[in-house]
């Protein structure tokens, strides 16, 4: 059985939080097969970037550049052929906490390079710079819907114009004042590619559509991941967690509804891919 | 090349600027060849440049129901959605099609950071925000789309894009995939950017800012005036060819350069116009205006300027408008495809305000003066930080498909 119009494909899945930094150890901690990290990670150092960016490089860029490399290595892809989605609930917080607090103070002493990289968009500029990617490449923010707003926009771009997409997502810890107003804990990332067509390297794959009516937030169902949900990108967490639990799975697996916004979901249904990846793989 | 998409026909449309509210203040500082800067006079110490500023929001607070919004980007926004009636076509597409069935795709640059900024400067004794500036909701990047998609009462698909200087251009590409799926029947897209230091004072320290009221394209340009506005523009299938003009072709691309200059060649933004063009199925010997990018700063002009001598024919008539409105930063890209909209309609061939002396490097398409003539197709180039291009192309309702 061919899978329903419009299916994503996820060929690769990157993961980073400060005790579970990669997939695959992530994967196994969501799947209740291992601990995370009992002292934690210091933030990535993307390889992407020459020594002295990766030292200079926000928070920001630093952990969307990590797991945007690993999941386009993990779906096997170029990534200069791929278009790319970032979003971020409140993009750098740190960039943003001292160009607040120099124009409070010494308005004139602005860096240039701070004011650049305090634009929403500025991981996905350094991405494209470091990969050569001339493709498409777009950020959004969507508050506390921020990483199904990003979903959306990958899977409507994935289906409209039948092509694979790199999605990105991504908050960092709240600093300074920005703390009495942005509420955000720690580090979380993760990256998905998603194609229209199974691939040898798909691991799950969803039909998915939009569901008017009120919409709630699934809960996270491991202890691991229900301690990263302060931070503002945690709306992640539970497709993760699906994902991590059944990507060996064929089929028969409930559906999933992630909150858009208040009034708004987008539903996934997986859908059985080991039939079509064997197809593809021949 | 991606393949050509159905035209959408854009309902109603608006744009309020330092020009004044509604497209109309627009049109008419564009038929006067009227700028709209004036000196710099925002905020506690201002530089020596100057701004479109939008005359007289200090006195216009948000209505008291919207009070917990409060903020200078969203009395702009509200400002901006009352103008040509905006509100009252949004509504009755909402009544047409259902609230769900209609997205909201915003784009800002900075969104409402100039509370974050006013915070900062009144933090209390603990170094917290001040209890009357302090919600949650409006300290974010997607304040302003949350704020319009609250105030309009819509229920379908709401997100800001934030991609700097092509924010209000990339969401007509984001909406038109929307409708090509079915996913709904019609989405308000535009955006608003306000003035706020970040920008005053980044763009200063880049050594981007004039001292003077831009000139785009001039051979003595000094670099750009910071501008705020608001746009918006419905978008529906179209049924046909009618008297409402259309979105007929969007281009996306990255330079894959450098954060803050463009490609020197131009690559990115000329990708960004094969992909529109290849949309919109229709060759560059077919556009009869431009609206450029042309923010009046050395590089941009200079690169923009190659790119339309080289891909464009000579009776293009292209100008940047942004000696009038100044540079609207993330509402850009909407104020300006409101300025092609306004040309399609009228005809008017606007002039490139504040400029004397073109650059060695235009071409016989960039103008300074101004002409009636005829626009059938017109195409608006947005260009942005980290190397972020967007290219939109719009028809007069009536124009044939693919040559």
């Amino acid at each position: 059985m061919s899978p329903p119009a419009g299916t994503f494909f996820i060929d690769g899945v990157a993961f980073w939080a400060p005790t579970l930094p990669g997939w695959p150890l992530a994967r196994s901690v969501f799947r209740g097969e291992a601990e995370p990290l009992a002292v934690a990670a210091k933030r990535p150092a993307p390889e992407l970037l020459a020594a002295a960016e990766r030292r200079r490089a926000p928070d920001t860029v630093a952990l969307a550049l990590e797991v945007a490399a690993a999941a386009v290595r993990e779906a096997g892809r170029s990534a200069d052929t791929l278009p790319s989605i970032f979003t971020s609930s409140h993009g750098d917080l740190g960039v943003n906490d001292y160009m607040c607090s120099t124009l409070a103070t010494q308005p004139t002493a602005i860096s240039p390079t701070k004011f650049h990289n305090s634009v929403h968009n500025a991981a996905a500029g350094y991405w494209t710079m470091a990969t050569h990617c001339r493709e498409a490449s777009t950020a959004l923010s969507a508050f506390d819907a921020s990483f199904a707003a990003g979903l959306l926009e990958a899977a409507v771009q994935c289906r409209a114009d039948a092509r694979a997409v790199l999605l990105v997502a991504f908050d960092i810890e709240s600093v300074g004042a920005l703390r009495s107003v942005a509420a955000s804990q720690g580090l979380l990332a993760c990256a998905l590619v998603l194609a229209p067509n199974p691939s040898e390297h798909t691991i799950a794959a969803f039909a998915w559509s939009l569901a008017p009516g009120p919409a709630e937030a699934p809960a996270c169902r491991s202890p691991a991941a229900r301690t990263l949900t302060g931070n503002a990108m945690a709306d992640a967490l539970p497709l993760l967690e699906r994902i991590a639990v059944d990507d060996t799975a064929s089929a028969g697996v409930d559906p999933f509804a992630l909150r858009l916004s208040r009034n708004l979901a987008m539903v996934l249904n997986p859908v059985s891919f080991a039939a079509a990846t064997a197809e593809a793989g021949r | 090349m991606p393949p050509p998409i159905a035209p959408l026909r854009i309902s109603a449309y608006t744009a309020t600027t330092a020009a004044g509210t509604g497209k109309g203040a627009l049109l008419d500082a564009l038929r006067t060849g009227r700028s709209a800067l004036t000196p710099n006079d925002f905020g506690p110490s201002p530089l020596p440049t100057w701004i479109g500023r939008v005359a007289g929001l200090e006195a216009m607070p948000l209505p008291q129901a919207l009070a917990a919004w409060e903020c200078r980007n969203h009395r702009l926004a509200w400002l901006g959605l009352a103008g040509d009636g905006f509100i009252d076509a949004v509504l009755a597409a909402r009544e047409r099609h259902g609230a769900a069935r209609v997205a909201l795709v915003l784009g800002t640059s900075t969104s409402s950071i100039g509370a974050t900024e006013d915070a900062y400067r009144a933090l209390d004794a603990a170094g917290e925000f001040p209890a009357d500036n302090r919600n949650p909701l409006v300290h974010t990047p997607h304040s302003l789309a949350n704020f319009v998609h609250h105030a309009l009462h819509l229920a379908g698909p709401c997100v800001t894009v934030s991609t700097a200087c092509s924010s209000s251009a990339k969401v007509f590409a984001t909406a038109e995939r929307l409708l090509r799926l079915g996913l709904v029947d019609a989405a308000v897209v535009g955006g608003v950017d306000t003035l706020c230091g970040s920008v005053l004072f980044g763009f200063n320290a880049l050594q981007l800012v004039s001292p003077e009221p831009c000139r785009p394209f001039d051979a003595r340009r000094s670099g750009i005036s910071i501008g705020e506005a608001a746009g918006f523009a419905l978008l529906e299938r179209a049924g046909g060819a009618d008297a409402a003009p259309q979105l007929l072709g969007y281009g996306e691309s990255s330079d894959a350069h450098h954060m803050s200059t463009p490609h020197p060649e131009g690559l990115g933004a000329e990708r960004a116009l094969d992909d529109a063009l290849a949309r919109a199925g229709i060759d560059a010997r077919r556009v009869d205006h431009v609206n450029l990018h042309g923010t009046a700063s050395a590089k941009n002009d200079e690169v923009e300027a190659a790119l339309l001598a080289r891909r464009f024919p000579a009776r293009t008539h292209a100008v940047s408008t942004k000696g009038v409105t100044g540079h609207t930063l993330g509402a850009a890209g909407i104020v300006e495809a409101v300025a092609c909209l306004l040309a399609i309609e009228t005809g008017w061939l606007p002039a490139m305000v504040n400029s004397r002396t073109l650059d060695a490097a235009c071409g016989p398409q960039i103008r300074l003066d101004g002409e009636q003539g005829e626009v059938r197709i017109a195409v608006s180039n947005s260009f942005g930080f980290g190397g972020n291009n967007c290219v939109l192309v719009f028809g007069d309702g009536a124009v044939e498909g693919p040559t």
